[in-house]
């Protein structure tokens, strides 16, 4: 199953799955050297999820406890789903990122500091009385202590940089020693290197010198237990690339711009963390994608649909903020039929909250958050790969039913990456859209609020289209016409119209995972989740199957309109159990929808469930001996 | 004239828009929809004058497109056989970018008025004239909320006494035609409801042009502001406070150039035209945008003065022509093969439950 790999010793111990954790100052290059740790995991053929965590400030204080930013990477030799709970190694390149990392390191977990910066003046800046390595206080761990600063800057001497540039270089020293302990290959991070630093050649040649100089420490030490090899995975087949969330949601508009034959035009501001789809679209004009950085959040939406209305796949990309600025143009939207992309990348709330954590808090904003009755579809990527089958959906439903879709996607899926099977040449077959050109009225002339009998939905007339004229806008519509409409029946019949439309939304059933057991029944518990929260549920259920507890499960990719076996699902389950990172959103919703109990289990505090942590908070639930209380039924909060 | 040289070439501002194959008329332009206005409200003289004004520049109907925002005026785009969008309150100028990005066939409008432009819808005012979008706005200034039933508006005179002002305003207004300077439109201009002939000439011009331009329209709302603009309309009064400019031409007003416009330090003020030397008379040059600063500035609340005609008019390339040429030199460069966008440069393959060595390209796509 595994292929032999060069410069991997035989003797090299192998493990099924490691979690990796780089923390250091925000300063220190720790996104980039776990998104190089990933990229190796990834060309090496490992399952991989990953979860960087950085602090809102560009540069907090050095040192300090604000500032620590880390990236956590879990690879394996199997299918894996989430970016782990807790590290098995954590890599601290100073007093600071230990203080705020090591109480997830677990006894026996391997610990590698940075220790040229335990001086005095770094271990009082957060509080340390006493030097940690040396109070006996991480006996539990196996601690090493690496002069990291000192052995870059040493090993660059020769090379004449600055002293600054060398202590920059540091990161890739860690990056080496890491890629030896886990027997990475290591041609792609030099590659990688010299291409990055193309322009200041001295610079590159730094860090792949540092990046060695970190690799043969580790070999020739002897203090590290290594190296350990961890197999490649062996997935479903077919081709893979990691891949973040938010770049697979720039490749599924992109994708879906040729998929319905229209030119992508997307309106956005900047904001975190939604920001690196405008920049990887902006870097994507080739394919004719036009990207407009807005004045504001409401101008981003306006302009993606007066692009929308001139016949362009019109998209804008924001965060919960955003949406909240956008909601009296979406709801524009709404009144004029158009087809149109919205993507929400959910972050910690209310107001600005946490801008670089995750959340599930603005479900019920994208549902209901506009003036009127506004419905519009909600779609939700449940992982980073899954957010390209997303975005093509959601503007499948866009353009077929001429509307506005709402996209959820959030803060974990958004950075998060993980390995993506890519689709084939097959996959991504054309169906242009077809504008409306004639006539449509029983006497010759233009309706433009006409609907087709299937789907509800109005002609895309564009301008340009002679003959076919006509004013579209926010006033109530006649319908048929189109035209100003005050009418008491008219608006009742449109109101419900503009439902009809979405409650007819084709969308797939619900799939119940629910195997039967050994005792040849299944589940009375089902487990329901949507969006990120994939991972961790799938994780839980699948730790507690293994306790030989029967417990099903099923994932919502569309929460309007819900799919149309959802309330048969829920009526098959003694107890519906729905975790979410807000506070019961979706437990509301089904609430009120079907009549029916649900527990709800939640956490928001900008992370994401883990694993374990998930399995014990579903444990009283699913546990078959107990018999479910009335505090269950009600909604048990955490 | 402040020219950057992108390697545009200068275009007018209809050049990209199919021209019409009959001759069109007013009633081409006229839709079956009742007009709903106040009777004697200024909309309909400018309504009028568009509908008439339309055919003379030889588009089609159907690449005309009017895009307005909320308020009396923004009823505009329904009494027009055009296509349109009635949109909401101060976004006209985004959605109108939005279109004039992606078609560069259409002659777009947008119709506001002082609330929607200038309050709720400044930041999309001025950055859409920074931009120099190739869009044409008409700002309808009756200085004064109407639709909302008459509170004061961000042109409203200091003082002014209205239902959400019983004691008299107390914010300073803004010179729309300053702001827009201010803002380094390429074409400004202003114009009265009731001069047919002016606004027509403003109008045409403002269309023609590429970029954006905006064009103040002096417009009198009976029921709530009545009389706004009466001193710059009734002959006795007007003759002294209206100043048309046109390009190349000294700036002189009255009956037979009785007042004349000359310098006073930075700025300009009012001279009897006898008691100045002819070459004291400043000379209007609307490329110049100090001088057309200095005239918007003869403007103040009280209408002693109001300068009308094109104050302001220069080629800059616009940010729609340059966007397009963007993706165009991207799209003329290759590489839009999807499948390998979206495999990148590593990728691995999983066949029959054997993960194989992975592809790399060798190059980094960043």
């Amino acid at each position: 199953m595994t292929r032999a790999r060069e410069g991997v010793a035989e003797d090299a111990a192998s493990r099924d799955r490691v979690v990796i954790r780089f923390a250091g100052d925000s300063g220190d290059g720790m996104q980039l050297t776990g998104d190089r740790f990933t990229a190796e995991a990834a060309a090496f053929g490992n399952d991989l999820a990953t979860f960087p965590s950085f602090p809102a400030e560009i540069r907090a204080p050095h040192g300090t406890l604000a500032g620590v930013s880390s990236f956590q990477l879990h690879f394996a030799d199997h299918d894996i789903l989430t970016p782990g709970d807790r590290p098995d190694v954590l890599v601290a390149m100073n007093p600071a990122a230990l203080k705020a990392n090591v109480g997830d390191l677990p006894a026996g977990g391997v610990l590698i500091v940075d220790a040229d910066e335990f001086t005095p003046r770094n271990l009082a800046k957060v509080g340390y009385e006493a030097d940690p390595l040396e109070d006996g206080s991480l006996s539990a761990h196996t601690v090493h202590r690496v002069a990291m600063t000192s052995l870059t800057t040493a090993a660059l001497a020769p090379l004449g940089i600055g002293k600054k540039d060398a202590e920059r270089s540091k990161n890739m020293f860690a990056l080496g020693l890491l890629s030896w302990m886990y027997s990475r290959p290591t041609e792609g991070t030099e590659r990688w290197l010299r291409d990055k630093f193309a322009k200041r050649p001295e610079i590159a040649e730094a860090n792949v010198v540092a990046f060695r100089t970190g690799h043969a420490y580790g070999e020739t030490t002897e203090t590290f237990a290594g190296p350990v090899v961890v197999a490649p995975a062996v997935l479903p087949d077919g081709t893979y690339r990691q891949v973040t969330g938010n770049t697979a949601l720039a490749y599924g508009i992109v994708a879906a711009g040729r998929r319905f034959g229209l030119p992508v035009f997307l309106g956005s501001y900047p904001i975190t963390p939604a920001s690196d789809i405008l920049h990887e679209l902006s870097r994507l004009k080739r394919f004719g994608v036009t990207t407009f950085q807005a004045e504001d959040e409401i101008a981003g939406i306006g302009s993606a649909i007066g692009a929308a209305y001139g016949g362009a796949l019109g998209v804008t990309t924001t965060s919960g903020p955003g949406i909240s600025l956008k909601s009296e143009a979406l709801g524009l939207a709404v009144m004029i039929e158009l087809p149109l992309l919205v993507i929400d990348v959910q972050r910690g709330g209310p107001s600005t909250g946490l801008p670089t954590k995750t959340e599930q808090s603005d479900l019920l904003q994208a549902l209901f958050g506009r003036n009127g009755e506004a419905p519009v579809p909600v779609v939700a990527p449940s992982s980073p790969a899954d957010a390209f089958d997303a975005a093509l959906d959601a503007v499948r439903i866009a353009v077929t039913y001429r509307t506005p879709v709402l996209l959820l996607s959030d803060g974990a899926i958004a950075n998060g990456s993980e390995p993506w099977r890519l689709p084939e040449a097959a996959d991504l077959t054309s169906t242009p859209v077809s504008f409306g050109t004639e006539p449509n009225g029983p006497d010759g002339e233009f309706l433009p609020y006409a609907r087709d009998p299937e789907t509800l939905a109005r002609p895309w007339t564009v301008p340009g289209t002679p003959g076919l004229e006509h004013r579209v806008g926010g006033l109530e519509k006649a319908d048929g016409t189109g035209n100003i409409s005050y009418e008491p029946d008219n608006h009742d019949r449109m109101v419900r119209l503009r439902q009809a439309r979405i409650d007819g939304i084709a969308v797939p059933d619900l799939e119940v995972d629910d195997p039967v057991g050994p005792d040849g029944r299944t589940a009375e518990v089902l487990v329901l989740g949507w969006g990120s929260t994939y991972g961790p549920i799938g994780a839980a259920v699948r730790r507690l199957r293994r306790e030989g507890v029967a417990v099903a499960r099923a994932h919502l990719r569309h929460l309007n309109p819900l799919p149309a076996n959802t309330g048969a699902v829920l009526e098959r389950y003694r107890t519906v159990v729905v975790p979410e990172m807000n506070l019961g959103q979706l437990a509301f919703l089904l609430q009120g929808r079907f009549a029916r109990q649900v527990v709800s289990v939640t956490k928001v505090a900008g992370m994401p469930f883990g694993a374990e942590e998930l399995q014990e908070l579903l444990r009283p639930h699913v546990s078959p001996h107990v018999s479910p209380s009335a505090s269950d039924l009600i909604g048990v909060r955490r | 004239m402040s020219t950057i040289d992108l390697g545009m070439p200068v275009l007018g501002g209809l050049d990209l828009v199919p021209t019409a194959e009959d001759v069109q008329k007013a009633k081409d332009f006229t839709s079956d929809q009742e007009v709903r206005w106040c009777p004697g409200c200024g909309d309909y003289a400018v309504l009028a004058a568009v509908r008439s004004f339309l055919p003379t520049l030889s588009i089609k109907r159907e690449n005309t497109v009017f895009v307005s925002g909320i308020g009396c005026s923004s009823r505009f785009p329904y009494y027009l056989d055009t296509y349109g969008m009635h949109s909401i309150h101060g976004r006209a100028p985004a959605i109108a970018t939005g279109l004039a990005v992606s078609r560069p066939d259409l002659s777009v409008f947008v119709v506001t008025g002082d609330g929607d432009a200038l309050s709720i819808g400044g930041n999309h005012l001025i950055h859409a004239l920074r931009r120099n979008v190739n869009i044409t706005i008409l700002l309808f200034n009756n200085r004064i909320y109407g639709l909302t039933k008459g509170q004061y508006s961000p042109t409203s005179e200091v003082g002014k006494v209205t239902k959400s002002t019983p004691m008299g305003s107390l914010d300073h207004p803004f010179n729309p035609v300053s702001l827009a300077l201010g803002a380094e439109a390429t074409f400004v201009g202003r114009a009265m409801d009731s001069d047919r002939k002016g606004l027509t000439a403003v109008l045409e011009a403002a269309a023609r042009h590429r970029g954006a331009s905006l064009v103040e329209i002096y417009q009198d709302c009976p029921i709530f502001n009545d009389g706004s603009f009466d001193v710059l309309r009734r002959p006795d009064d007007s003759e002294a406070r209206v100043i048309p400019v046109v390009p190349g031409r000294p700036i002189t007003f009255g009956t037979d150039g009785r007042w004349a416009v000359v310098r006073r330090g930075f700025g300009l003020r009012i001279a009897s035209t006898g008691e100045v030397a002819a070459e004291a008379i400043v000379v209007h040059d609307p490329a110049d945008l100090e001088l057309s600063f200095a005239l918007s500035r003869l403007s103040d609340q009280n209408l002693d003065h109001a300068v009308f005609g094109v104050l302001r008019q220069v080629q800059r390339p616009t940010y729609d022509d340059l966007t397009r040429a963007q993706v165009q030199q991207a799209v003329e460069g290759g590489g839009d093969d999807l499948l390998a966008l979206l495999h990148g440069t590593d990728t691995w393959t999983v066949r029959d439950g054997a993960v194989l060595p992975h592809a790399t390209t060798g190059e980094s796509t960043r």
